[in-house]
């Protein structure tokens, strides 16, 4: 009992030391001091999610019972590791440049963005990986009982424990493995914490051998005598089941969610593969090194019948090592935990990004850019996802009640999971394989492995009736479950694998064959074959029909308002476009579709950009580049291209440069007549009122006083529109005196809100401010700066169109400058009419609105003597006014 | 004798001035204010005399001119316009038009109205 206690204790307190690693890792990445989380030692110690309580535990069972055999499943990684490295190099490089979420994301990216191969692998995923986590549950659960043998509590605890191990889990992938929406999709908090976990479990496997060897049979020479001597040391080697359970497990390293996430997706460049090619399989050669000696020992001194999967745990216990025992349980639960929380991971990432975004979408078509916040929603999901496959592993444990020899459900599993393999490989090292022939293949792999291993798995008339085993589906003999095509006496796990795999893969190569890939799909699999050749020049939006704003939309809800605007205003920096907004060019639209595909998956990413560019064009000079074959050719078009772009480039700069130039000599032409106009106007009025107070004796009073005042009010227009010419004319000559003194924002916000709303005469809007962020202290001009503010806020009041016109004050820092942002919720300004505002006596509206067109222009020219800035933020729903703090006079708040 | 003169302006100071100096000579004045319909209100209307701005809200003065000019209703209306801008070729641009006469502002009261008397004398 007191063991039992002391073992919930010692779990609670690591559980929590978890927590604290994965926190601590989580917020070194965040603030950038990170760089050791991607030390390649941790990617390999992370990769170690391989080795689950299956072969904590299950190992040394699996020797117990079938001699070496256990070693395949080590054997496998390893050839992959070592021999296969230059495909685990290209996947890797691949899942980079592509933004590859997870490998249903692979196969949807590679075959045209289909997802249909999306959902089609999630499902495959889920069903192939519910059974494993449920065996994580009933290890652990397994484990938990071996002490609490004697103790009262003993049958109903079972599910129990299982339940709160599957809640903890769901609980600490939802906080780590959606903590943000990362357009890598990397997880540094929950790696640091496998990582740890990963050097547990090892330690932990190794003190029992060592205690094994040197503290129970008496060093190195005795232990191989007593193997020897064991009834292990005769066991033949089945040649045929070794290859294919080797084979096997080198698929299931290549395909496995868990193992995708993080090999590829977690990957942060090469050098960690490189380590990870020696490293990985040094860990797994000291993971195996003492199975046997546990295992002999194990059957030497346990008493007949103990169940060989628990030797890890029960050996030490039985030689009264408690300690030991209890470490041995850490790195078994490190096991589990480990595993479950990284295939949540991935399973999440696909059912959300296939399954429920897709749905999302398609219930909101066409909406995605105005209404919602995505990233909320993909969240939300993604959580959700994470409690339902975690939910699933715990149904799937308590209504199958356990019991089964652990290693059968994990082949299970791995055979239904290598399924993905052939369309995987063939994906990403021939061009011809399409779409068609990976769902055909998939769906035969698929087929063939339910109805060989995964439904009979269950037993004989528990799904499928005694009678198909007997004489075959429908009657037909050769529709034999375990014997298909009358082929007997093969091993059903080799049967199976046999039959679905190269069903799988003849079906693949035919159906691609006989089949035509769409565009689309040429080009992703050119890019994905000559991953190294074509660094991401596939091509597959015609430019310059997307509305830039929209895209700014949309890109806001999905990456974050301030990651989004960094992205647009990079790439407007990178066309030499001034201002917020790039140009929609071809080039564009792609790296913006794979920062979005690091968020929700290619497919859905593909489908929002189509929302607002309206459907992809792919041109002549596209299909040309994928149909040249050799690396020679592609360079040399990749230079073209480059030349090409560099040429459009410039030229988009000279037009843009043009039209500007174009529309400031209409504007020098029109001020002229402005000026004379805005002049004249009031003039008339004074002229005329004032010759008739001249030429009208007897007026009545009344009238006189109206008269007069009309004239007074007229001339104070008049001296208004000349102090403001004056005041831009002094601005513009840079011989304006600033007047520095101390305030904070707040103050020069209420301020100039008590000003500018102080007439009555204007319609009420609702003001919104973040008092709390508005406490920094500046030193600045305040009467200048506010004269800003109140410019901004009278316009707004002036031309908000909304019914309830409402007013945000935002203030926020971006890249170390305070800025405020003024966003209205009226219908914003045109496009055409964004870069004019600024300009004198460019006014928007035909209507007059009171003003002289002059206010932004002397804003603007404001803001540059006081060392900031005054911009239009397009994309914000209304009207939208950016204004730059300067910089060495703002300070950090007090 | 005075008739009826129609007066489109959008800047009501203005407003009130010409119809005060209008209607103490005996004129009758209706005002309009925006471009866009201002064609229509015309139709409606019928003055004797139309005096028009050129800056108007929705549409141009020149625009109008050029729809009443098409129309055989409206086509001999006299039309008198006013304009804030000074310069030669806004007074070629109403000349051809076909304005019967042009005004920058700021204009005297006498001239105004010695022009509208003129104009519905012809």
């Amino acid at each position: 009992m007191s063991t039992l206690n002391l073992l919930i204790a010692i779990s609670l307190g690591y559980v929590l030391l978890l927590f604290a690693v994965a926190f601590v890792a989580e917020r070194a990445a965040r603030q950038g001091r990170g760089s050791w989380l991607r030390a390649p030692i941790v990617y390999t110690l992370s990769l170690s999610i391989y080795c689950t309580a299956w072969t904590f535990y299950g190992a040394v069972g699996s020797a117990a019972r079938s001699g070496l055999e256990y070693l395949t499943i080590y054997l496998g990684p390893t050839l992959v590791m070592i021999g296969w490295w230059w495909i685990l190099r290209k996947l890797v490089r691949i899942g980079r440049s592509q933004h590859i979420t997870s490998i249903a994301d692979l196969l949807s990216s590679r075959y045209g963005k289909s997802n249909l191969l999306g959902i089609g692998v999630t499902i495959l995923a889920v069903i192939g990986t519910t059974p494993y986590i449920a065996l994580q549950l009933q290890s652990v659960t397994l484990s938990v009982e071996v002490f609490a043998v004697g103790a009262e509590e003993t049958g109903p605890t079972q599910p129990l424990t299982a339940f709160w191990v599957a809640t903890g889990l769901a609980v600490f992938t939802v906080i780590f493995g959606t903590r943000n929406l990362d357009v890598n999709e990397r997880h540094h908090g929950v790696v640091m914490a496998i990582a740890v976990e990963a050097v547990v479990k090892l330690a932990a496997l190794l003190a029992v051998g060592i205690f094994v060897v040197w503290g129970l049979s008496g060093g190195i020479g005795q232990t191989l005598e007593r193997i020897d001597n064991s009834d292990l040391g005769l066991w033949q080697i089945d040649g045929g089941r070794w290859v294919g359970l080797t084979m096997l497990s080198a698929a299931a390293f290549l395909c496995l969610p868990r193992m995708f996430q993080v090999l590829v997706v977690e990957n942060d460049n090469d050098a960690q593969l490189r380590t990870a090619a020696w490293a990985f399989p040094l860990y797994l050669l000291l993971m195996s090194l003492f199975i046997v000696p546990i295992a002999v020992v194990g059957l030497d001194i346990l008493p007949e019948g103990s169940n060989p999967d628990l030797f890890v745990l029960t050996v030490p216990l039985s030689q009264g090592r408690d300690g030991l025992a209890l470490f041995s349980f850490l790195g078994g639960l490190s096991s589990a935990t480990s595993m479950v929380i990284v295939a949540a991971i991935a399973l999440s990432t696909m059912v959300s990004n296939h399954v429920v975004m897709p749905i999302w979408l398609r219930v909101r078509q066409g909406m995605a850019s105005q209404s919602g916040d995505v990233r909320h929603v993909v969240i939300l999901s993604r959580r959700l996802s994470i409690g339902g496959v975690v939910l699933l592993g715990y149904l799937y444990y308590a209504l199958s009640g356990g019991g089964e020899a652990l290693a059968t459900i994990g082949l299970v599993s791995f055979v239904g999971l290598a399924q993905v393999l052939p369309a995987m490989l063939g994906g990403i090292f021939w061009r011809g394989a399409t779409r068609v022939g990976a769902l055909a293949g998939l769906t035969v792999g698929f087929a063939v492995w339910h109805f060989t291993l995964f439904l009979p798995s269950f037993g004989e008339d528990m799904i499928i009736p005694a009678k198909v085993f007997e004489s075959g589906f429908l009657g037909l003999s050769w529709l034999k479950p375990q014997a298909l095509f009358g082929i007997e006496g093969l091993d059903p796990l080799m049967h199976a694998v046999l039959w679905s795999l190269s069903l799988n893969t003849v079906t693949f190569f035919a159906a691609s064959l006989l089949s035509f890939p769409s565009p689309l799909e040429r080009l992703q699999g050119a890019q994905f074959v000559n991953v190294r050749y074509a660094p991401g020049s596939a091509r597959s939006w015609s430019g310059g029909v997307a509305e830039a704003e929209d895209l700014m939309v949309m890109a806001q809800r999905i990456l974050g308002a301030t990651e989004a605007q960094e992205l647009f205003a990079q790439e407007a920096q990178r066309q030499g476009l001034g201002g917020h907004l790039p140009d929609p060019t071809p080039d564009f639209l792609e790296s913006l579709e794979r920062e979005l595909s690091g968020s929700v998956g290619a497919a859905t990413a593909h489908a929002m950009v189509g929302q607002i560019v309206g459907g992809m064009a792919v041109s002549v000079q596209d299909l040309m580049a994928v149909a040249d074959e050799t690396a020679q050719m592609m360079e040399y078009s990749a230079r073209l291209e480059a030349q090409q772009g560099e040429l459009t480039r410039t030229a988009r700069q000279l037009r843009q440069a043009n039209d500007k130039l174009t529309r400031l000599s209409v504007q020098k032409d029109g001020f002229l007549s402005q000026i004379s106009h805005e002049l004249r106007t009031p003039m008339t009025s004074i002229r005329a009122f004032s010759e008739i107070l001249r030429d009208n004796t007897g007026m009545s009073e009344v009238d006189q006083i109206k008269y007069a005042s009309i004239i007074h009010d007229e001339a104070v227009r008049l001296t208004r529109l000349l102090d403001d010419l004056l005041d831009l004319s002094v601005l513009e000559n840079g011989q304006v005196n600033l007047n520095l003194n101390d305030t904070t924002l707040a103050e020069l916000l209420d301020r100039s809100l008590a000003s500018a709303m102080a007439d009555g005469s204007g319609r009420a809007m609702t003001i919104v401010r973040t008092k709390a962020r508005e406490k920094m202290s500046l030193h600045t001009d305040a009467d200048r700066l506010t004269q800003v503010f109140i410019n901004l806020i009278a316009n707004a009041r002036k031309y908000c169109d909304a019914d309830t016109p409402r007013l945000e004050i935002r203030v926020s820092e971006i890249q170390g400058r305070h800025v405020v942002d003024f966003v209205d919720n009226g219908s914003g300004i045109a496009p055409e009419a964004q870069d004019v505002i600024f300009e004198k006596f460019a006014r928007v509206s035909d209507q007059k609105a009171g003003g002289a067109g002059l206010g932004l222009a002397i804003s603007r020219e404001i803001m540059t003597r006081l060392g900031g800035e005054i911009t239009y933020l397009p994309g914000q729903g209304g009207a939208a006014f950016r204004v730059v703090l300067p910089r060495p006079m703002a300070l950090a708040a007090q | 004798m005075p008739g009826s003169v129609l007066l489109i302006e959008d800047e009501p100071n203005i407003i009130e001035a010409i119809s005060f100096i209008l209607s103490r000579d005996g004129w009758r004045v209706d005002t309009h204010s925006n471009g866009i319909d201002a064609v229509d209100i015309v139709r409606q209307k019928a003055p004797d005399v139309l005096i028009l701005d050129v800056m108007l809200p929705g549409r141009s003065g020149y625009d109008i001119l050029r729809d009443l000019r098409d129309d055989p209703q409206t086509a001999d209306l006299p039309v008198l316009m006013l304009t804030a801008r000074g310069q030669a070729k806004d007074r070629e641009l109403a000349e051809r038009t076909g304005a019967n006469q042009f005004m920058t502002k700021p204009f005297s009261n006498a001239e105004v109205l010695d022009a509208v008397r003129a104009l519905s004398a012809a």
